[in-house]
């Protein structure tokens, strides 16, 4: 890829953000500019290298499948917008036929 | 005693142990120094007084019934804003989090609690740990505590300016790409980015969740080392942290000297860019080293040039990934205008969320989506693979490098306002963190006009007692 096509208000929908006007004309540049200047790394020769996944190499950290005291529930509930003594509270999402 | 906020960890502990004071008479110095002078610098976000004097009177308890089990105990320590403590706020200087109190503690809170240490005050910072100035926080900037009108660097910029405006004894920073050692190096304190694993992340808000790490900021390098005792090791709670033991940072750093020493000079670290004060400090630091029986050596680490777009792909990807949580289901904000599924989350995010937040996950999920995944993540992924081993070739060769921190000296509030020009803040700190070593500011002197810099060695992986070793060593035969 030689251009920068990112469409900020196409992917601000993919990342589920709101965007008004006014941001989206301040960020378009902004954000070509920051594309363009990543796109350096096509530069580097990167055959057989292989991806660097993480901070150090890791092998997968197992333990055994027990159960074990969790949060408390009415601890995990305190921090929500909206809820029941048991569960988290939403508006009404499930309508008849959603655009 | 009036000054008690003046000191670090080590001196504090050594009064209390002395009984020349107690935990409450220095947690009380600290809080009235807050208030007298956290009006015009605004490290803090909230500072739970009540809190922390019940827990220094433990502490004194603790020490009168001699069971101290660390330098820390009684000790105030302050806490960057997106690290959990159970009971307190934990906003993450974002207004979507406004409200949030923690659940549980952090491992980094339990290992500093079971140490003793008081951790009730929390520190700005840039929303989500995003920025290099803490003018990203939702709630206000904090000030450069040896010039007003300068920023103090970020993104643990309330660390830094609480450490070097003597507001606290020490503090806990972050560093996912800078973010603990250029502010450090812009207030005059020591900051730590440990290698990557060395700590856990266990109840830390995730920016970028293969270079997020915590680590101490101090008013020396033993007291970085003392601190980085209580917080490293090993966490069922965090897969990324290994057996490998914790060694007494502070007592192996005896006798520590420069003789003999290979301390690299990275060629690619020498630029044009550079402020002429900032080369002319870390040049004296180079001369210092050298005559303190030092052996430099000018090395290369040629993928240096591509650190930066590496960064700002991968940073920005799990970001986009880690922030997907704050949707206003179960925890922070809602926005009153939730009338379908998506609004529900996207309205919450937009009313949440501030402008740079915003553009790392337009930028994360720009380079993780179909079609660009390849020539964006993936590739950056392997670049940052030869990136680790020009660290790797290097560390064949010396002991450790020596460069600058931050190519200036703190900038005026406002003075940045181009988000491509603010990430150059971090060119000489982002490729150590994408490597996983362990790199330090230490203090190194002056501008002409009074502004802190600071200058940064960078570790091996895992050798966090021969970096601070040769920190001491540097922080002693300073000019």
């Amino acid at each position: 890829m030689n251009k920068a096509s990112i469409d900020v208000a196409y992917v601000a929908e993919l990342a589920r953000l709101e965007l008004t006007d006014e941001e989206k004309a301040v960020f378009q540049p902004q954000l070509e500019n920051i594309v363009k200047y990543v796109e350096k790394i096509s530069a580097v020769d990167v055959a057989d290298v292989p991806p660097m996944m993480h901070g150090r190499a890791l092998a997968n950290a197992f333990r055994e499948d027990v159960v074990r005291p969790s949060m408390d529930r009415a601890l995990a509930l305190a921090n929500a917008p909206l809820a029941s003594d048991t569960e988290f509270s939403l508006p009404k999402i499930v309508e008849g036929a959603e655009s | 005693m009036s000054e008690l906020y003046k000191l670090g960890i080590k001196a504090a502990a050594e009064g209390l142990s002395r009984k020349d004071f107690s935990s409450v008479e220095l947690t009380q110095a600290v809080i009235d120094r807050v208030h007298d002078k956290d009006g015009e610098i605004g490290a803090y976000l909230t500072f739970d007084e009540e809190g922390a004097l019940a827990a220094a009177r433990e502490a004194d308890a603790a020490r009168a019934a001699g069971v101290v089990a660390s330098p820390l105990c009684g000790v105030p320590i302050a806490i960057k804003d997106l690290i959990n403590v159970k009971g307190q706020p934990c906003t993450c200087a974002s207004k979507i989090l406004e409200g949030y109190v923690s659940p549980y503690d952090a491992t980094v809170i339990k290992n500093l609690k079971a140490a003793g240490a008081v951790c009730a005050g929390r520190v700005n910072m840039d929303e989500f740990a995003m920025g290099s100035s803490t003018e990203n926080s939702g709630f206000h900037p904090t000030h450069n505590p040896y010039d007003l009108s300068r920023v103090p660097g970020g993104s643990s910029g309330g660390s830094a300016a609480a450490v070097g405006g003597d507001l606290c004894i020490a503090a806990l920073g972050t560093d996912t790409g800078g973010s603990i050692r250029q502010p450090a190096s812009f207030c005059n304190c020591v900051g730590l980015k440990p290698s990557y694993g060395r700590v856990s992340r266990f109840g830390v808000t995730a920016f970028a969740s293969s270079l997020d790490q915590v680590g101490p900021m101090t008013k020396s390098v033993e007291d970085a080392a003392l601190l980085l005792k209580v917080l490293a090791g090993h966490d069922e709670m965090d897969g990324t942290t290994p057996h490998d033991p914790v060694p007494d940072y502070a007592a192996l750093l005896a006798g520590a000297s420069l003789k003999g020493v290979k301390l690299g000079l990275p060629k690619e670290y020498f630029i044009d860019g550079l402020d002429p004060e900032v080369k002319a400090i870390t040049e004296k630091a180079i001369q210092a080293c050298t005559a303190a029986g030092a052996e430099i050596v000018e090395v290369s680490l040629p993928h240096t040039e591509y650190a930066m777009a590496v960064y700002y792909i991968v940073a920005p990807a799990e970001a986009s990934a880690n922030l997907a949580r704050f949707d206003g289901v179960r925890y922070g904000h809602r926005s009153a205008k939730s009338d379908s599924v998506f609004n529900l989350y996207a309205r919450s995010r937009a009313e949440g969320f501030g402008p740079e937040v915003k553009r790392r996950i337009i930028m994360g999920t720009y380079v993780l989506s179909s079609g660009y995944y390849d020539a964006y993540y993936g590739r950056a992924q392997k670049v940052r693979t030869l990136i680790r081993r020009d660290f790797e070739e290097v560390f064949t060769q010396v002991d450790a490098l020596l460069t600058p921190v931050a190519p200036t000296p703190a900038f005026k509030l406002g003075a940045v306002q181009d988000p491509l020009t603010m990430y150059l803040n971090d060119l000489f700190t982002i490729p150590s963190a994408l490597a996983g070593n362990c790199s330090m500011s230490v203090p190194s002197g002056f501008t002409a006009a009074g502004l802190p810099v600071g200058v940064q060695f960078i570790g091996d992986a895992f050798k966090e007692e021969k970096l601070l070793r040769i920190a001491r060593a540097y922080e002693q035969i300073r000019g």
